[in-house]
């Protein structure tokens, strides 16, 4: 069955739990005994309503400060679909956690205020979908029984987000827009019959249409993650290169490179488990083998040699800033990409980016949860591959030698 | 049969996996890349069998290349232990078994006692001290994140101190599939393949691999006593049984297996792994509703984490 990674998006009290509770909720994907909980503890609390905040907010501190501080995952699942939401936090200061729950998912819910409108907190969670290429964002204009589920509110919105657009990078991404109740019910699970003006599909329906990753990744990319030797008879010389296929395809007899030492040959094999293939597709794990006995190790990467990419002992990228420690010039940092680490040392920073498209600032470092243009001196050459053409080798982490915190986020460009 | 001797076949197909298990397979490649002492915690139930099938297709032709550790609670159920030697012996691995009993002879932990005495708890104390004793620096475990909402904070690389415990609030950030496994000498990681998977995605998956589970996990009568609404095994002396308690045989069988002092057993007639999918998808009660630890409080799973529970 297919999985779909949602992330949402939305500031303080805009809905995000509530919404998530209520998709679980008209899925009947709650069970009796959370259910019973959730009951019991907004009864305690003094609410007069569900507070679905209590299914997702899995620590004693958020539960105590009643807001999301760490990612939480959620599952349902539908006849059509397995669903993985992860709930992100909306304050400003978890941008880093926004980021990382919108890193592994293909779809982002954008919650609005109908009764706020496009707010400054909207413009930075666009700004990250459309920095981290998610393919598909719904912009869910929540609270519409609040402004009497009228029209103009939701069309004002609608409106609003064309000037954001016509500044976005990613341009294979796909925007819809639901106007929505989550304490309600309307147009989540169930067509609201409050807004007869919208003859859109609900939250739901788009979400269960919704088929991502047709945006191809320039070329295919095998990050090596480690060498299968096994050491008996049967076996005695087979070498295999486990990995997972990043972009694009590989097929038995495709003249392959391997990076960085640009050595040549040939795919034999695509094996997984005990069963032999002829081609596999983007996002699988297997392992290669390959005609010539070349030296191959964890780091390295397969390419198909026609689609060899240009090696690079400076990276230009865009960094999203995650650690408590400034990023300052000068600075090592183990840059890992793929599974590559190498040794770098920042060079300049060159910007700091406003996350509401208003452009850049110069500035000499990063704060945590800032974004900015960064240049990377490496010690040895990595693929200079961009991260609008592919996701997986575009992108890399920076890992602190001292603290071997995952320090901040970056996508190779200018 | 040890697998890694079958031949290679030759489907002729493109490869195309489930993508959790493209993705668990992943994380079990860099778990071997990135540690030296890498461990698989081992308890005998569903979760833990799933893990040691995707541990053998990450590395096949080669064997699994790390040991298996079971945290032994002494309150087992029989039908698991015997499942659990049979498997290391037909697939040819090595697995370590450490005794909670030990500890508490030892009076490092104390038993608790009473009605709702479990053994649970003080798993954690042995847990730790085998990574110390074996200087494992990553422990490879069958935690969901649909399980309990404090797991669905769980990272899949989980960085854990020098005392074994877990920084809820410090947690790193994990980024595309990035999982970064640098740590200190004396910190383990925890490791999560299956994280992302829910509870029907084991049991699909363990139908359509055909892999084998304990029987226990099929309906089977079973000598049990009501309390709390839960149905408790009655058939062997570690759960407390008051004598007011009445003993009834009913068709039962478990949709979990841990210590035998905190789990519950449902009323099914499922008796094939067909059927139990199908129980799975109309369920309303969800998997831990039938786990009394979980009940202790509302932060119960936080709070052993923090202490080092896996």
């Amino acid at each position: 069955m297919d999985v779909l990674k949602i992330a949402t998006a939305g500031s303080v009290d805009d809905g995000k739990s509530t919404l998530i509770g209520r998709l679980l909720y008209d899925t009947k994907s709650l069970t009796t005994d959370k259910l019973e909980a959730i009951e019991k503890k907004s009864k305690a609390n003094g609410f007069d309503y569900l507070d679905f905040s209590l299914a997702t907010d899995g620590l004693v501190a958020e539960r105590e400060q009643g807001i999301t501080i760490d990612v939480a995952h959620i599952y349902f699942s539908t006849a059509k679909k397995s669903y993985i939401i992860a709930d992100t936090p909306g304050h400003v200061e978890y941008t880093r956690n926004m980021v990382t729950g919108a890193s592994t998912s293909q779809a982002s819910i954008i919650l609005v205020d109908a009764r706020k409108g496009v707010v400054e907190q909207t413009y930075r969670h666009f700004f990250i979908n459309d920095l981290l290429r998610v393919e598909d964002i719904v912009v869910a204009v929540n609270k519409m029984d609040l402004v009497d589920y009228n029209e103009e509110a939701f069309n004002k919105i609608v409106s609003d987000f064309g000037a954001l657009t016509q500044k976005q990078q990613f341009k294979a991404q796909r925007i819809t827009f639901v106007p929505i109740s989550a304490l309600k019910g309307d147009n989540v699970v169930n067509a609201s019959t409050e807004m007869p003006w919208y003859d859109g599909e609900t939250l739901l329906e788009h979400l269960e249409q919704l088929n991502p990753s047709q945006v191809e990744e320039v070329g295919a990319r095998f990050p090596v993650q480690t060498v299968i030797r096994p050491k008996q008879d049967q076996y005695h010389d087979f070498r295999g290169y486990a990995g997972k296929v990043s972009g694009g395809a590989l097929a038995v007899g495709d003249a392959v490179t391997v990076l960085p030492s640009g050595r040549n040959s040939v795919i034999k094999d695509i094996l997984f488990y005990n069963a032999s293939f002829t081609k596999v597709d983007a996002g699988n794990s297997c392992t290669i083998t390959l005609e010539d006995d070349v030296n191959v190790s964890r780091g390295d990467i397969l390419v198909k040699s026609a689609q060899a990419p240009s090696l690079t002992k400076e990276l230009q990228a865009t960094v999203c800033w995650m650690d408590n420690n400034a990023l300052v010039p000068g600075t090592k940092y183990l840059v890992q990409q793929g599974t590559a680490q190498i040794l770098g040392k920042v060079k300049s920073i060159n910007s700091v980016v406003h996350t509401d498209f208003s452009g850049v600032d110069a500035t000499d470092k990063l704060v945590l949860n800032d974004i900015g243009k960064v240049t990377i001196q490496l010690s040895k050459q990595v693929l200079n591959d961009q991260f609008l053409d592919n996701k997986q080798t575009g992108s890399f982490i920076l890992i602190d030698t001292q603290s071997h915190a995952t320090a901040g986020v970056g996508f190779i460009g200018s | 049969m040890d697998t890694t001797t079958q031949p290679i076949t030759d489907t002729k197909a493109t490869l195309a996996l489930n993508p959790l298990e493209s993705e668990a397979v992943y994380i079990f490649r860099e778990v071997v890349a990135q540690f030296d002492r890498p461990v698989l915690l081992f308890s005998g139930g569903k979760d833990s069998i799933t893990l040691v099938r995707l541990a053998q297709k990450a590395f096949f032709p080669a064997k699994i290349p790390f040991p298996l550790l079971h945290i032994d609670t002494g309150h087992n159920f029989p039908e698991t232990i015997a499942f659990r030697d049979k498997l290391v012996k037909e697939l040819g691995l090595e697995l370590i078994v450490r005794n909670v009993q030990d500890a508490i002879d030892e009076g490092r932990v104390i038993e608790e006692t009473g009605k709702y005495a479990s053994r649970n708890m003080l798993q954690t104390t042995t847990l730790l001290d085998a990574l110390e004793e074996f200087k494992f620096d990553a422990a490879i475990g069958g935690a969901r994140r649909d399980e309990e909402k404090a797991r669905a904070k769980e990272r899949i690389f989980s960085v854990r101190d020098d005392f074994g415990q877990w920084d809820e609030k410090n947690q790193r950030p994990e980024l595309f599939n990035f999982l970064n496994g640098n740590i200190d000498h004396g910190q383990n990681v925890r490791v999560f393949p299956i994280s992302n998977w829910t509870e029907l995605d084991v049991w699909s998956y363990i139908a359509s691999e055909k892999i084998e589970i304990p029987s226990i996990y099929f309906a089977h009568q079973r000598k049990t006593f009501l309390r709390d609404g839960m149905l408790w095994s009655a058939q062997d002396d570690v759960v407390f049984r008051a004598e007011d308690e009445e003993v009834v045989e009913h068709t039962v069988r478990f949709r979990t297996v841990g210590d035998m002092s905190c789990t519950a057993a449902v009323l099914s007639t499922a008796d094939t792994i067909e059927k139990v999918v199908g129980e799975i998808r109309t369920s309303t009660i969800s998997e831990r509703g039938a786990r009394i630890d979980d009940k202790r409080s509302e932060a119960a799973m936080e709070k052993r984490k923090q202490q080092g529970y896996f």
